[in-house]
Order: structure tokens, then sequence, then C-alpha cells
């Protein structure tokens, strides 16, 4: 078992009695967990389906609509009347021709008195992917009701499922460039700390040439150059990204480089390198750590930034910046704003209530009786 | 009637929904034109006693009992009333000249800031009181002093800035909280002398806090014995010294490090020499960095160590004592020749050199600062051995466990983290961390200076022993006398760098030739 220190305990203990951080932390777990599972909340295929007598797995696997009786050798439409109709009646050529009337003809488990190998398909919470377009008659972008319980899009997809998936996606993506960030920044910071001298004059006037850069023209270059892509967004904003930690990290260790231990450890032999991450780099995570909710939701930010000005991911990505430009461009459909805001005002409230306690609960002086 | 009466105060700090009591039912009083000297180790709770009376502890402590100023009951007061008498009659000095000291702003608005809040004195008015006061703590030139930065002045100038600061509003109680502790000797001497000066003649009360019953006796007349929270014993300063009742106090005085080392064998080898060892710090100046002069941290040092022999190492701050030592150990850059073994170890790469550390160990002066807060003691201690190797091969937990009951540290507690352990242990722990590496010279960089009383006696007798022990080589630097001449078998006394007088240690303290050390011997309060 994962045993804390003392010190860790005494965190958790006062995390924990913050109510809303340790709440909030509850709350987007739960909600954080769901997004993981988001293919079987929110597809265009079943989950499960039962076709004469085997089980088929459309969420893991392809299936060609031969499988079940049909002509296409490409992947089944599910949604389609004439396949449901295949897989509920067990491969009825009848389908083709009135495959509603042929299903509800099933339902008793034979058609005109002869018996059938009756078939089942067990659907997600929500039927539609984010790519998926509505069947529903009327102009899009379409109100809620039944169906689409937030509505549609201006291209008929369902609202719904495009915040799911988008929500994973900007956690997903904010936690990569987090991290990535951090990492590098930290070093980054810790060899100028450290070093001192030539080797900080030298890097802090490379990050102050970087600094100055203007990223959102390169972005646009390299996106023209290479396509847009997750991969090389997470790239392009984890190379712009790295120096906002670097003079917290640079500060600290520039204040430890002259402790006393630091020196002990320096007599004792002890390397450069072993110095630096053994006993310095535990002192310095505190001052990262109260750094860390501003790059974290920073990096959201900066996501729905681009995909709003359009720069950002590929079209068809599940993107809440996206969905606020169609919410700008389609006033009418007020659903469409409120959807977006509430999602960004929800996600960045949980994660500052958060990391706010995170910070509160490192801090030794404050105690919470 | 006391200007300053305290009765049956008590503080408790609030912390994890528990109460840790600091202060348990103290009482005493403070008289105009008297001194009271609040004495006790670290942790007795002295501090927060002093603190209490004007209400500056912050908001996790509980404070009850009464403390009445002039009659006017403080605790509970509402936060006008404090303020009005914080500073304005009631006035503190700190330990810390430096940090106390804004150091951005002149001294002429670090005085005329107080004298405007309290009295709103402004102009030329506040000026000519400025220079009064100046005058009055023994600042030589005020007027040209009056357009210095902090930074400018020394530690002694600094502190006599302080009291200036603390006597701008003509306080009835002037609470002193360790004002010397950071000064050295000779400055300790005056600073306490001007203290003295200004009660008299303005007629205050002094409520003194200090851990130094030698400083008790100069300055005090009525003196508290503090312990745990609690006056264990209080009266007037000649009788408890001459007759101290409670167990306490008598450990207390009876704390100090007395005895010599053991003399050592004529045959014994040199483990460290140096020939002139010179240390100079370049001053760079302009776009090519020239150096343009030198700041001389240590000129011509020659000094020789024997197996089994401490060299005591004497100066006041700024002297270069500890700039040598660290030379010596190759940490900083020096010229001249450093030989450790008959080895000049200045032409050592680094990789050979830190094969050599393993031989020669340092133990730094504050064992708060010097032990990773992170670490577990066991990690700490063992440290060097990942550096250096096992020596035969047993577990490293055995031989941690074996260091630490040498240094008197019980071996259960090497799971636990620095700040479990007290001043004391910590130094103890920084101890074994050398030790455990069985070296040849130990350089002992103020080992003792942080500690209380009782348990630098401790600390010494633990380091005689080690030395006797395995023969070691000490490098003893201090500012404390007392402790210098319990340790070491010859002594090197410096001033600004150089080398005033070194040889023998009782020939030192018998017989000093030069004027420095004698008045160096002087103002050690006996």
């Amino acid at each position: 078992m994962f045993k804390m220190s003392p010190l860790n305990q005494r965190r958790w203990r006062n995390f924990r009695r913050n109510r809303r951080a340790y709440w909030s932390l509850i709350i987007f777990c739960v909600l954080f967990g769901l997004s993981l599972m988001a293919e079987f909340i929110a597809n265009e295929k079943p989950i499960l389906v039962q076709y004469r007598g085997d089980l088929y797995t459309p969420i893991f696997k392809f299936y060609p609509e031969t499988a079940f009786g049909g002509d296409f050798q490409t992947e089944a439409g599910y949604r389609d009347p004439e396949v449901k109709c295949l897989i509920e009646t067990g491969g009825l050529d009848l389908c083709f021709d009135d495959p509603e009337g042929y299903i509800a003809d099933a339902q008793d488990g034979e058609i005109a008195g002869e018996a059938i190998e009756k078939g089942w398909m067990i659907w997600p919470l929500i039927p539609y992917s984010f790519t998926s377009s509505v069947e529903r008659p009327g102009a899009a972008p379409l109100p809620p009701n039944a169906q689409n319980w937030l509505g549609t899009d201006d291209t008929k997809r369902d609202v719904m499922a495009r915040v799911i998936y988008g929500f994973r996606l900007s956690i997903f993506f904010t936690l990569i460039v987090t991290t990535l960030a951090s990492i590098i920044g930290v070093i980054a910071g810790a060899i100028q700390g450290y070093f001192g001298g030539w080797v900080d004059l030298i890097f802090q006037r490379v990050i102050e040439i970087w600094g100055s850069t203007p990223s959102l023209y390169i972005i646009i270059i390299l996106f023209a150059i290479l396509g847009r892509s997750f991969w090389l967004l997470v790239f392009l904003t984890v190379l712009f990204g790295w120096t906002a930690l670097v003079g917290v990290v640079r500060a600290e260790f520039l204040r430890a480089r002259n402790l006393e231990y630091v020196r002990a450890a320096k007599a004792l032999g002890v390397s450069n390198w072993t110095i630096m991450f053994r006993h310095m780099l535990p002192n310095a995570m505190v001052a990262t750590l109260t750094m860390l909710p501003f790059i974290v939701t920073g990096t959201i930010s900066t996501l729905a930034g681009l995909d709003f000005l359009g720069f950002g991911l590929p079209s068809s990505a599940p993107s809440l910046g996206e969905l606020t430009l169609q919410a700008k461009q389609n006033l009418q459909a007020p659903w469409l704003g409120f959807t977006a805001f509430f999602t960004f005002a929800i996600m960045l409230s949980l994660l500052i209530f958060i990391f706010e306690g995170v910070r509160d609960a490192f801090d030794p002086r404050k105690t919470f009786s | 009637m006391s200007i300053l009466e305290v009765k049956n105060l008590r503080v408790g700090f609030r912390q994890d929904g528990q109460t840790i009591d600091a202060v348990k039912g103290v009482s005493f009083s403070l008289d105009r034109g008297e001194t009271v000297a609040l004495v006790g180790e670290s942790g007795s709770g002295k501090s927060v006693t002093a603190l209490s009376t004007v209400a500056m502890l912050g908001e996790s402590a509980s404070v009850s009992g009464s403390v009445t100023y002039d009659g006017q009951e403080m605790v509970g007061a509402d936060e006008k009333l404090l303020q009005k008498v914080r500073g304005n009659d009631i006035s503190f000095i700190f330990q810390e000249p430096m940090t106390s000291l804004n150091p951005l702003h002149t001294l002429e608005k670090q005085l005329g800031e107080s004298l405007a809040l309290h009295q709103g004195v402004v102009g030329d008015a506040a000026r000519t009181r400025i220079l009064d006061l100046l005058t009055k703590v023994g600042i030589r030139d005020p007027e040209e002093r009056l357009s210095s930065y902090p930074h400018q002045l020394s530690g002694g100038q600094r502190q006599r800035v302080m009291i200036a600061m603390a006597l701008a509003n003509q306080p009835d109680v002037l609470i002193a909280d360790e004002p010397t502790t950071a000064l050295d000797v000779t400055i300790q001497a005056q600073i306490l002398e001007l203290l003295a000066e200004l009660k008299a003649s303005e007629g205050m009360g002094l409520l003194f806090i200090t851990h130094d019953l030698g400083i008790v006796r100069k300055i005090a007349d009525k003196v508290c014995v503090m312990k745990d929270g609690e006056i264990v014993e209080a009266g007037p300063v000649s009788e408890i010294f001459a007759n101290p009742q409670h167990a306490y106090t008598k450990t207390l005085l009876s704390a100090r490090a007395v005895g010599a080392p053991d003399p050592i064998d004529d045959a014994a080898d040199v483990v460290a020499e140096t020939d002139n060892l010179r240390i100079w710090f370049p001053i760079q100046r302009g776009l090519l960095r020239r150096t343009v002069g030198h700041v001389k941290a240590v000129n011509a040092a020659t000094i020789s160590v024997r197996a089994g022999e401490t060299l005591g190492i004497v100066g006041e701050s700024g002297s270069g004592k500890t700039t040598l030592a660290q030379a010596i150990m190759r940490l900083i850059g020096s010229e001249g020749p450093i030989r450790f073994q008959g080895q000049d170890i200045r032409a050592l790469k680094t990789r050979d050199l830190r094969a050599l550390r393993k031989d020669m160990q340092i133990v730094f002066q504050d064992p708060f600062g010097s032990l990773s807060p992170r670490m577990t003691c066991e990690q700490i201690i063992s440290e060097g051995l990942g550096v250096h190797g096992n020596p035969d091969g047993r577990d490293t937990r055995v031989l941690v466990a074996d260091v630490m009951q040498e240094v008197g540290l019980d071996p259960a507690t090497m799971d636990r983290y620095p700040h479990e352990f007290s001043g004391g242990q910590r130094q103890r722990i920084a101890i074994a961390r050398a030790m455990i590496l069985r070296p040849k010279l130990l350089v002992l960089d103020e080992p003792t200076s942080a500690l209380d009383m009782t348990v630098q006696v401790q600390i010494v007798n633990l380091l005689r022993d080690l030395q006797k022990k395995y023969g070691l080589a000490y490098l003893f630097i201090s500012h404390d006398l007392h402790v210098v001449r319990a340790m070491s078998h010859k002594i090197m006394v410096m001033k600004q760098g150089d080398v005033v007088e070194a040889g023998a240690a009782s020939e030192i303290f018998d017989a000093p030739k030069t004027a420095y050390t004698k008045e160096l011997l002087a103002a050690v309060p006996a």
C-alpha cells in the first residue's frame, strides 16, 4: 500500500477540510471518468448486437453490412432502418422493402406465422457520436428535444455528444501540454538557477527572444504547411508554453543553491545532477504547484481560442471552441451559446477550485480548524 | 506601580485541531527604570510571552490571563488601542538587524516614518529629532549617515539604528528580544552598555530576552528563568546567581563547556596544511569585466593540523574564517599550496577530488538549514555511502544505525524527517552524516553557535570523544571563546582576513600578545 509521509498526510487532511475543493475534485473525477467512457455513452454504433444467436461488439470491431445479411462490403450503418430490420429479424430479405413495418411485425417473434431468429441491439444513452448527423426534419441548428437533449449544431450534429467528447479532448490536451511544458520548464529553470552565471545570462536572453516570438503566426504558418492535427497543436503549444515555469523554478534554485544542505551535499562529493534533483527540486515543487493552475486553465483557453478563430483542431474534431464559434454565428439558436458557456464555466471553475485547495494545503501557515 | 504587569498569562497555538500550550501561566512585573531578564532555552516560551504583551502573535494564538500596561488591560483590547501602544509606549528591538530594517529606505526615512506616524512630527523638527536620536545611540557623524542605506552600515550600527527607532517615541517599556545574539562579542559589549545607559537616562522599563546568562548578569536587575512555558524561578540577579534554588537554574548556570582536550602525541602525522594560503575575490567592472581590485578575504594563512589535533580558528564576522575553511575543503578557489595527507590537492581533477572528499568532511553552523527538509534521517546520513560506496558490504541501514548510536541518537528514529528532531539532535545528524565516511579531517564551522548552552556542552563532549576514538583532525571555527578553549590544542586568531596571532591554546588564552586578542578576550561575558 502506498504510504504517505506525515507531511503529505497533513496536506491531504487540509485539502479534505476545504469542502469546496474536495467536492470539486470529486465532481471533476466523476465527470472526467464518465468522459473517458464517452464511446459507451455517446456513440452511433450499438454497444452489443445479437444476430442469429451470435454476439457482436461494433464499438471495438469492424463488421461489414454483409455480416448481417446486407449487400455492402462497407461497415454496417446500424442506424439505417434496413440494417436494424435485418438484425432484429435475423436477416430477413423482406427488410429491403419495408423495414419499419417488418421491425414492428417482428416484435412477437414471428412474421406471417413463420418463426424468425429474433435479434437485438443495446444502444448507448446518446445514440450519436460527435461526427454523426442527426436524422431530424427541419433546418439546422435544431432546438433541444427528447432526441437531442442539447439540440444540434449547424451541421445537424448532436451537441450533447460533442460536449462530452470535447470535454475529454480539452482535458487530455491540457494534461499532455501541462505535463510536457512543466517537465521542460522545470529542467530549464533548474539548470539556469543552479549553474547561474553565464549559463543563466545566455538562457535568459534566449527565453526573452523566444517569448517575444509571435506564436499565433507560427501556428497559422505551420498548420498551413503541415495540415491541422492534434499532435502538431500539442507540439506547438508546448514549444511556446514551457517558459511559463522557468522563472519560478530558476528563482527557487538560485535561492537554494547557497543553502547549507546543498553545500553539505557538495562537500560529500555528490554530483551536480543528484544535488539538483534529490535536494533542490522537491523544495522548488511547491512554487511550481502554485503556478500549475494558471498553466492548466491557460492551456484550455488557448485551445478554445484557437478553435474559435478557426486555427485550432481539424474541423471534424469535437471542439468546444468551435461550438462557441457556432454560437456566435447562430444567435437565433441560444442553446449553443448557453451550452458553450456553461461547459467552460463549470470545467474551469472546478479546476480552479481544486488547485486553490491544493495550493492552500501546501501552505504551512494555513491551518484548518 | 509597575508599568507592565503580567498575571497568569497563558498562550496556546492551534494546529490541526489541537492546541499546543506555549506559555502556561506566567506572572511577572516590570517597573520604570528596571531591567527584567527572561532567560531560557529555545522553545521555553520567552519570546512568545514578550510578543503577547501587545498581541503580536497572529491568528492561530489564543491568549488568556492578564497583561496590564500602565493600568490598561492589553489582553483582548481593541486593535486601535493596541496600535497606539505598539511602537509608541511599548517598543521592540529584534534579534536580526539585517532583516528588521527596510533595505530600500534611508535612515532618515526609516526613523522619520515612525515619528510622523505616532507624533505627527515632520520636516525640520523631525530631522533635528532624528539627529538627536542617532547621537544618543552613538552613531558617529549622524549628519552624513542620514542618507545612508542599511547595507552601508555594519551589523552593530544597524542594531544601534534599530534602538534609535525604538526610542523615537520615548517609550515607557522597551522589549529587547535577543538583541545581541547576531553580533560579535566586542560589538555585543558596546550595545549592552548603550542599552543600560539609555534605560537610566530615559527612565524606561527594559524587558530583556536572552539565552545567555553572562549577559543577564551584566545588565539585569531581576531575572525570570523559563522552562517549557513556565517560570521556574524568579528573583534579583545577585540572589539567583549566588544561590540558585531550582534544579534547572543550576543546570543552566553550570552549562559551560569546560576542560581542555587531551594532549596529543608529538609523532602524529600532519593531516592537512597550507602555506600562505590566499583567497582574493576579484572585483570586475565594465563591459570587459576588467579586474580593478580584489576583496581580500584571506591573506597568507599558514596552518597545519595533525591527526587527533584541533586547530581553533577564532575571529569576528567578516574575518575570513569560514572562507578559509571552504578553501581548504576545495569548495572555493584559492592560491597557495594546500596539502592533504602530503598531497597537493589544488591540481586534482573533479573526479579525483570527489574520491578524496571521503576523507575530509564538514559540519555547518545551522542545524536547521544543513539538512534537506524532505529527506529522512536515514537518507541524509547514508547519502555519502551512495557516492563513495559501502566500505565492507554491510547493509546501509545497519551502518546508519551504528553511526547514529555513536553520536547518541536512537536508531529507531532513522525514518523520521529533520523537523521532528530538536536542534541538538539535528546537529548530531549532521555529525553522523560526516562520520559515516570515517573521515581523517573534519571541518566544524560554528557547530555549536545555534544551539542552547546545555546542548552545546553535550556536542562539545561528543566531538571530543569522537576525536579520541578515531584520531580525527579538527578545524574548529567559532566566535565563542569558551567553546574554542574547551576544544582546541592550537588557536589562530583572524581579523579582516589577516592572521593576527597563532599558537598553542594555553599561550593565547593566558598570555595574549596582540592588542586585538586582548580586546577579544576582555569582551567575553564572564
